[in-house]
């Protein structure tokens, strides 16, 4: 005979569960399998862009090679550049944010489980067109900053960069809604007693960067429309010989490209500030500077756009004020820095491989941001910047900034996200293969590039002194890509014959560790307490959860529900209707994806049938339903 | 005086190869200064040499607080481990000194040096020699506004003046930069920046200084260099007399290279090369009044010399390919004259500088 919890289980899995077959992979809206989706379909896209570079160092490695021609080059570079990006760094994390958000806030899913999926589409489908268009030769080819004029219809005639104009304002759309759906989905959705003093970082630094995106994305929107227009329909936004302004373009694209530096990295010291804790078996020191440091950072990261902008002519006045705070977004990343510092000295270490890659993380971003200073100094940035001393900085701090934490945050959640836990040998081996790499690759270009080598050339001369930091850059590269391919071997070798995971392998402090892993598709049986910033680290949290395993109101056995709470204090409001699994988010994604195609081709009539297909899909998806009482998106 | 070979000249460059693997930013970059390095860190002017000064502040600051971080964590890894260590909360007063503090006052210095940096490099000369960049796909256009003279892809200036350089582009955007001299100014279509340079010695690099495009342009970007040749104030003048000169006024009529001329004027030449004082006056390709005397061809791309030219006029597609300049159709014999009225103005150049 089954316990009243067992008939409760059973009640939830029924109600929360996809039905079987393969229409409802086509369906699912749960937060698991998206979030799932969009790390797995960013480790696509950061294959495709890591082969990418591999050619590139492959044809860097000895001067006046003749590998690959300058075409291929171009493409490569700015589809490495675009990909890692929007393709891999943006939609990764929102990957770790999909499948981590509700569950470290204690809800059953995320705000609007179909605008999820939806987005998850549109990314899928926009990343396919952009990288796709290498198959026809035409992958864009102005660099993934596609400055004006050359972007232009005069100087790139081709399509290549309406892939990119167009495969962006797409893309965007899946980046937008996602942000938006965080931002509601941690501000309503939280466990009774989740106050913002007890928002772990993590979510923090979600909340940071989709603000970060809601006012980022819509210049780089408005810039790739007007570059569209100029080039397709004549008009003259860009174009000098009309009037046009073609530095207006740099603008628009760096006060959006700036903030999205931020937008990546904030979310993996998000991830740092999650594995810190349980690796140094103590809470995170400095909790509150934490939170503000990462929402200082988002601020402040609108207000330094102009130090991409040094050597464009622009007055000095404005180069000092840019220059200050530019220097000034520094001091955040400081407070984080030694936030983790301390809690390590503090603490007792566990030298796990999730924390290998957290400490690798601290010495590389150490150097990027400390070359990142130096960038904030008008003069000296306009010598290095272009160089390869430049190419050396953004790599420390992205491969540092984001890839490490990434594959660290993978060493950590890997049990949790598919029940399997991975070799922590392997791991090890990754780790020290990467992190050589990484530095064999990546140092010797900031030597290289103050002895006056220019980035973004397919080749260069023999004799400048160039040479030997160049081939240990391929070396490097390769040893990088051992590295890297050491961490998907772990996987797929773990997903078939992994040890199974326990709810809490690491003694974790947050929520995402009080349910199985992986986690039944209603997540937690009832709905938690919490009653600190570290959940599973205090008794009476874990006494109230396990109380609310009998009460009705947190059970929310009834129906397909979670509980909406209100925005500061998390007090219970009401229990909100989830939607079930449905196709509109597919043919919602799939009739855009027919608008941008048409737009592309010049098949205007295309594009209005999928605009036609869209509208209908919104009626179909809008149209009220009599049994659902509470609204759901 | 006779040219040396440039491939010859950089192979004396090369740098010992135990130097960069011992890395240290500080061993590495010491030993500067070898021939041929287009180096930000072996400058050669004012300019140049202000910025290097900044770096080695720069550099040097971050170490001390590289090493001051990477301590602590190291400390952190090595002696806080096993299960006998007893966590310990607390932690914000270091939070707050080593977060906030610390890079507030370092900050605050480095910013003080970076305006008294941008004061410095910033231009507020009156009366220097000017002299006009305007970049193209795939190459400079250099004008000397007073002289009327036109040159591409080298700049001649005179040793220890200070030259005013106004920078513009014809198409796209391109990026001017001697790292040996003078930091990145942007040549933007519809705008004009002025910057300067100077130059206190010869470069050692074909005995000019390497500046190259920075700012991405297309699919020759990379190969967009130009010469930046500082000669002794006589020496300069003699040039600049030479280049004032019109196309015509050495070539003595009846000669292989009065009809080289006569080719370059009556061909499709014309239509986007200018030769002063003739008919020839296209504007889309470089002014070619003393081509002959330019020590590279397409921007750094070659060698100037008799058979590289050759080559370059009958199809520079394969050294360059993408640049502008279409296949020419010249007669064996016509490609001959052209090639002996180039030859002739190399003759009149080593003339002019003493033999």
């Amino acid at each position: 005979m089954a316990t009243v919890a067992e008939r409760v289980e059973q009640r939830l899995e029924r109600i929360w569960e996809d039905e079987p077959g393969l229409a409802a992979w086509f369906k699912t809206v749960d937060h698991k399998k998206i979030g799932r989706r969009y790390m797995v379909t960013g480790a696509f896209f950061f294959a495709l862009a890591g082969i990418q570079a591999l050619i590139m160092r492959a044809q860097l490695a000895v001067p006046d090679n003749r590998l690959i021609s300058p075409e291929l080059y171009d493409q490569l570079f700015t589809m490495h550049g675009t990909a890692m990006i929007f393709l891999f760094s943006t939609p990764t994390l929102f990957g770790f944010g999909n499948f981590l958000v509700p569950l470290m806030i204690g809800a059953r899913d995320m705000a609007f489980p179909r605008l999820n999926a939806f987005g998850y589409w549109v990314f899928l489908f926009a990343g396919l067109l952009m990288e796709g268009s290498f198959l026809w030769a035409a992958a864009p080819d102005a660099g993934w900053f596609a400055y004006t004029p050359l972007s232009g219809p005069r100087y790139s005639p081709a399509i290549n960069l309406d892939v990119y104009a167009l495969g962006l304002l797409f893309l965007g759309i899946a980046t937008s809604i996602g942000a938006v759906n965080f931002l509601v989905t941690i501000f309503k959705l939280r466990a009774p007693g989740m106050s913002l003093q007890r928002i772990p970082i993590f979510l923090w630094a979600i909340v940071a960067t989709s603000f970060a995106v809601v006012f980022a994305l819509p210049p780089l929107n408005a810039a790739n429309a007007m570059l569209f227009l100029d080039r397709r329909f004549g008009f003259h936004f860009f174009d000098p010989a009309a009037g046009g302004d073609p530095v207006l373009w740099q603008h628009l694209f760096w006060i959006f490209g700036h903030p999205d530096v931020y937008i990546i990295v904030l979310p993996a010291l998000g991830i740092v500030s999650s594995i810190v804790p349980t690796f140094s078996r103590r809470p995170l020191a400095g909790h509150a500077l934490v939170v503000m440091a990462t929402i200082a950072t988002a601020v402040i990261s609108f207000g330094v756009w102009v130090h991409h902008m040094f050597a464009v002519g622009l007055p000095q006045l404005s180069l000092a004020v840019f220059s200050a705070a530019s220097l000034l977004i520094t001091i955040p990343g400081g407070i984080q820095i030694f936030a983790w510092t301390v809690t390590i000295v503090r603490g007792r270490l566990v030298a796990s491989t999730a924390m290998l890659y957290v400490i690798g993380f601290l010495l590389v971003f150490v150097i990027g941001g400390l070359s990142g200073v130096m960038f904030g100094v008008v003069a000296f940035d306009r010598q290095v910047t272009d160089s390869y001393f430049v190419v050396a900085h953004f790599h420390y701090v992205l491969f540092g900034g984001a890839v490490f934490p990434i594959l660290g945050g993978i060493y950590y959640w890997f049990g949790k996200f598919t029940g399997r836990m991975l070799s922590e040998r392997l791991g090890k081996w990754s780790f020290w293969l990467v992190f050589i790499g990484m530095n064999l690759t990546f140092f010797p270009m900031h030597i290289y590039g103050l002895e006056g080598m220019p980035r973004r050339v397919y080749t260069y001369e023999g004799g400048l002194g160039w040479d030997l930091g160049n081939l240990l850059s391929s070396i490097g590269a390769a040893v990088l890509a051992a590295g890297l391919l050491l961490t998907l071997i772990n996987a797929i070798r773990s997903l078939r014959r992994g040890v199974p995971a326990p709810a809490d392998p690491w003694g974790g402090d947050t929520l995402e560790w009080a349910t199985a892993s992986p986690p039944p598709p209603y997540n937690f049986r009832a709905i938690p307490t919490v009653h600190s910033v570290t959940p599973m680290w205090d008794e009476r949290s874990r006494a109230d959860t396990d109380r609310a395993r009998h009460d009705e109101e947190r059970l929310l056995a009834e129906g397909h529900e979670t509980l909406r709470t209100s925005e500061l204090d998390a007090e219970p409001e009401e229990p909100i209707e989830m939607p079930d699994e449905t196709i509109k988010p597919l043919a919602m994604a799939g009739s855009l994806a027919v608008v941008t195609l048409g737009l592309l081709l010049e098949l205007y009539w295309v594009a209005a049938a999928g605009g036609l297909l869209a509208a209908v899909t919104i009626a179909a998806w809008l149209w009220p339903v009599q049994e659902l009482t509470g609204e759901a998106g | 005086m006779g040219r040396p070979d440039r491939a010859a000249h950089r192979r004396r460059g090369l740098r010992p190869v135990p130097l960069i693997l011992l890395a240290g930013f500080g061993l590495q970059l010491a030993g500067c200064g070898r021939s041929g390095t287009p180096s930000t860190l072996d400058p050669h002017g004012p300019g140049a040499d202000r910025i290097a000064g900044i770096w080695w502040f720069l550099l040097w600051t971050s170490v001390v607080v590289f090493l001051m971080v990477a301590g602590l964590i190291g400390y952190a890894v090595w002696r806080r481990r096993g299960e006998r260590v007893q966590p310990r909360p607390g932690g914000e007063r270091l939070i707050v000194a080593g977060g906030i503090v610390l890079p507030a006052v370092v900050l605050t210095v480095v910013w003080l040096v970076n305006l008294n940096g941008m004061s410095a490099l910033a231009y507020r000369g009156q009366g220097d020699l000017t002299v006009q960049v305007t970049g193209h796909q795939y190459w400079w256009e250099v004008r000397y506004p007073d002289e009327d003279v036109v040159t591409a892809n080298e700049l001649h200036v005179p040793i220890g003046r200070r030259v005013r350089l106004e920078l513009t582009s014809a198409d796209v955007n391109h990026s001017f930069w001697v790292p040996q001299l003078t930091y990145k100014t942007d040549l933007i279509p519809g705008k004009t920046n002025v910057t300067w340079l100077q130059a206190d010695r010869p470069g050692s690099y074909d005995g000019a200084y390497r500046g190259q495009c920075a700012e991405y342009c297309g699919l020759q970007h990379a190969k967009m260099e130009f010469l930046v040749v500082a000669e002794p104030p006589a020496a300069y003048d003699a040039w600049l007399a030479r280049q004032r000169q019109s196309a015509t006024a050495t070539v003595p009529a009846g000669t292989t290279a009065a009809r080289g001329l006569a080719v370059l004027e009556s061909n499709s030449c014309a239509a986007c090369h200018a030769l002063r004082g003739t008919s020839a006056a296209g504007r889309a390709g470089p002014d070619l009044t003393h081509f002959g005397e330019r020590r590279t061809l397409g921007a750094g791309t070659a060698p100037n010399n008799r058979g590289y030219l050759g080559g370059w006029i009958v199809n520079s597609q394969t050294l360059k390919p993408g640049n502008k300049m279409p296949p020419q159709q010249l007669g064996a014999e016509e490609l001959q004259d052209v090639l002996a009225y180039f030859d002739s103005q190399r003759e009149e150049a080593s003339r002019g500088d003493g033999g």
